[in-house]
């Protein structure tokens, strides 16, 4: 196996009419792929709005610590004031690390 | 009237909304599967579509022209008085009125459904063109809430791609969808798929509102959350735009059943359509004012009594003419 490379989760979760907006934004910023997810829960902005098909959605990129800064700082920019979204980074470590810009 | 108002009270539809709302009040983990309840408005709005579209084959253009335009005015209006009311009496923030009056602007098609079964239910025919003018009536008032909401030129360039979002939506592509599908169907076409689609309808709308019923329920607790003057808002503001489109409806040549199907159209709120668009075009409007008073107020009141008062007033207005 080849040795593992030190890179960053970042993992969103935002109500889901956000989810098409933070795809888009994740593509701008040179992200390769994600994995998306319906997610339920409950926040300081209580319970999501649940007519909304799908409620939560997590978004989850594994991405070099640059672009990681990049997407929290796009994400607590554009949604943050307005939406319930949280946003968080983990350190991962994968095989194959070029695959993530 | 009266006796319609009981009559509609013990509905099936009805009553299975009752039990979805005293299933949810009792702690009852009752719940349609998200998918089905995704299923079953897909089945509604493509069934009203679909039969809306084979009646438009025996309707003349001249016949529908005027009910048309009452009903683009009617789409125009609504969310301007709903927005006007909100903004000056109820001291709202030019966002939440406006959020407010997208979603009043709109139409909340089970609303629409329900007038069409109660007409039927109380004996008035209505005019086979009616889901046109639903879908006429769906997209300028959230147009019109969303142009009230946004100030700033930057905000509305995002309006554009809003107002696509909601006419390729689901909800539109069924309607209209359904009636070109069900325009171009022939007769043949037609007797074949009608067990499906007409035999099933009442019942699956009855299981529709069992879910909103439900759905209803859990928005109760946000009442207190909204006050007092939203409560009153969404008994009011139905009472307005129903009566007022009764009548005009009447005067623009529908029978008493049609003109109590384009009042409940009116008088009703969109929680499908209009959510979403509000959400991303009005980020700093509030859901919980709008989704409660359209959910929690609204749309069970004009189910259980706005729809027969609404059939009261266009008789008695086709009495005076």
């Amino acid at each position: 196996m080849n040795p593992l490379v030190e890179v960053r989760l970042v993992t969103i979760v935002a109500e889901s009419v956000l989810a098409a907006s933070i795809v888009a934004a994740l593509r701008e910023l040179g992200v390769s792929g994600y994995t998306l997810t319906e997610a339920r829960g409950q926040g300081s902005r209580g319970r999501r709005t649940g007519e909304i098909p799908g409620d939560n959605v997590r978004i989850e990129v594994l991405v070099s610590p640059a672009t990681a800064d990049k997407i929290l700082a796009t994400v607590s920019e554009r949604w943050f004031a307005d939406y319930a979204v949280v946003a968080w980074v983990t350190t991962a470590s994968v095989v194959r690390g070029l695959k993530f810009p | 009237m009266t006796s319609a108002l009981a009559d509609n009270l013990l509905s099936p539809v009805v009553l299975a909304f009752l039990l979805g709302v005293t299933a949810r009040l009792a702690g009852s983990d009752l719940r349609l599967p998200k998918d089905l309840y995704t299923a079953l408005s897909i089945y509604l709005l493509f069934a009203i579509g679909l039969k809306g579209g084979h009646e438009l084959q025996h309707a003349s253009v001249g016949e529908i022209a005027a009910p048309a335009a009452i009903t683009l005015l009617l789409g125009c209006l609504t969310p301007l008085s709903a927005f006007v009311i909100l903004r000056r009496l109820g001291g709202f923030s030019v966002a939440d009125s406006a959020g407010i009056a997208a979603h009043y602007g709109s139409v909340s098609a089970v609303t629409f459904i329900a007038a069409q079964s109660f007409c039927a239910q109380a004996g008035s025919s209505v005019e086979g063109f009616m889901p046109t003018l639903l879908a006429l009536l769906e997209s300028p008032g959230i147009a019109v809430g969303l142009y009230l909401g946004t100030r700033s030129q930057t905000e509305r360039a995002g309006l554009a791609d809003s107002l696509r979002e909601i006419l390729v939506g689901r909800s539109m592509i069924l309607l209209l969808g359904g009636l070109i599908v069900g325009g171009l169907t022939t007769a043949d076409g037609w007797s074949a798929i009608s067990p499906f689609f007409e035999t099933g309808f009442r019942g699956a709308l009855t299981l529709f509102l069992l879910e909103m019923g439900i759905v209803t329920a859990e928005r109760i607790s946000d009442l207190k959350k909204v006050g007092p003057f939203l409560l009153g808002f969404g008994v009011f503001l139905p009472l307005l735009h129903g009566t007022l489109a009764a009548a005009l409806g009447i005067f623009a040549g529908l029978s008493g059943g049609g003109a109590t199907v384009l009042a409940a159209m009116a008088a009703s709120a969109s929680y499908i359509a209009a959510p979403p668009a509000v959400r991303l075009a009005i980020p700093a409007a509030n859901p919980t004012y709008s989704l409660t008073a359209a959910l929690a107020v609204t749309f069970p009141f004009n189910v259980s009594i706005g729809i027969p008062i609404y059939h009261a007033v266009a008789h008695q207005v086709l009495r005076l003419l």
